[in-house]
């Protein structure tokens, strides 16, 4: 089962939720794909841990068999390649190594090399198997890091995988969750909450994706998310109270489950319900 | 010699466009016959490296000079490798810009900006 945890912006709980949810469980797998500033680690403190680096093809030119035919530079759809002053130019950071330039090179001559983008970071955190991606600063894209931790959990369908989502509702997002079998969405309870709310709905209801929503920071006041949630009749498979003890070990970058006896509890709760609507949601869609 | 400028309109009172690579239309005017081409920018729609596209289309008009309010790296890099030199528009029409080029009072443009990339601009 992977459950992916994804939030229209940043700040709204998707760490807390996700790395809770994963220590409330009895084994699991948690995979911090926020590539660009991983920040579950700094709850897990994870051990035993083996980097890999992230590697991304990328074409050169020898420009003693280039004709200039351009075929390569018509193909990219990403721009990546130009030809001017009798030489093939390869912008590196505008090319996603999808290898087609290589394939439609009459004269052979283009070859690929490696990039490293980043790397990542395997763990352990007691029952928690912690995976971190991390990209290289001045990076433009992470996919290549999130594609090869999900890519590497992808088989092991019987374990219980969280994804801890970039914020926003981009290529990024959805890489993380197209093999997603169920979506919380986190939400604060505001007017810009709603709106954040509404950009990751949408994407979820596009990927027709089985989801639920859980409230974070719940005070005694109006919740404009759960009225959004109310009318379009999604799932509350939760809430979250805006509690100074939550925030307190939260700061000290303590994992609430295992702090705190009441955490434990409401996480645990909280965890069941995402079980049963999870296994809820895949049953009436059986393809996922 | 060829001059190209990315242009808002197809007529020749046309504005200068403020963006290089995501123009609608690049208006090639060459000094010696006096004509002016009005080319399509394909790279306009594109949805990245749209200046490294619309760099490449000048290449391949063999202009010499490209008068331009302003200009990304990426695009400046295809440019310089084609021996183009950047001139900066000023006030003005196209035209304006091509007259005051050739009597030889547009600067080189020296600020090449980092290019935008989804950030607006």
């Amino acid at each position: 089962m992977k459950i992916a945890v994804l939030s229209g912006k940043g700040g709204t709980g998707k760490t807390l939720v996700s790395v809770n949810l994963a220590c409330a469980a009895k084994s699991s797998i948690y995979i911090d794909c926020d590539v660009e500033e991983p920040n579950g680690h700094l709850f897990f403190k994870p051990t035993n841990i083996k980097e890999e680096q992230i590697k991304v093809k990328i074409p050169f030119a020898d420009n003693a068999l280039c004709t200039g035919c351009r075929q390569c530079v018509d193909f990219c759809k990403f721009n990546a390649l130009a030809y001017a002053g009798g030489q093939l130019k390869v912008f590196e950071n505008i090319c996603h190594s999808c290898g087609g330039c290589v394939l439609v090179c009459p004269e052979n001559a283009l070859a690929e090399k490696e990039r490293i983008v980043g790397m990542t970071h395997k763990g352990d955190s007691g029952n928690v198997t912690v995976y971190t991606g991390f990209l290289n600063t001045g990076e433009p894209s992470g996919i290549p890091i999130i594609k090869k931790m999900i890519g590497e959990n992808n088989q092991k369908r019987a374990s219980l995988t969280f994804i801890d989502c970039p914020p926003g509702s981009a290529c990024i997002v959805m890489e993380n969750i197209k093999d997603a079998d169920y979506c919380i969405l986190v939400a604060e309870p505001t007017l810009f909450g709603v709106h954040n709310l509404k950009m990751v709905y949408e994407l979820v209801k596009l990927f027709d994706k089985p989801h639920g929503v859980i409230l974070n920071k719940c005070q005694d006041s109006e919740n404009p998310s759960e009225k959004f949630c109310v009318e379009q009749r999604i799932e509350i498979i939760g809430r979250i109270a805006y509690d100074y003890e939550l925030g307190t070990l939260n700061s000290n970058a303590e994992i609430a489950v295992r702090s705190s006896e009441k955490y434990k509890t409401i996480f645990s709760s909280l965890l069941q319900n995402v079980m049963r609507e999870a296994r809820h949601g895949t049953t009436i869609n059986p393809k996922r | 010699m060829k001059i190209a400028c990315p242009v808002d309109e197809k007529t020749m009172e046309t504005g200068v466009c403020i963006s290089f690579g995501r123009t609608p239309y690049f208006l090639i005017y060459d000094t010696e016959t006096k004509q002016a081409d009005f080319v399509d920018n394909s790279a306009a729609a594109s949805q990245g490296g749209a200046g490294i596209k619309a760099a490449q289309t000048i290449v391949d008009k063999k202009a010499e000079v490209l008068l331009t309010p302003r200009c990304g790296e990426n695009a400046a890099e295809v440019i310089k490798a084609a021996k183009i030199r950047i001139f900066k528009t000023g006030v003005g029409s196209a035209i304006d810009n091509i007259n005051a080029f050739l009597d030889g009072k547009l600067s080189e443009l020296d600020e090449i900006h980092t290019g935008f990339h989804n950030h607006g601009g």
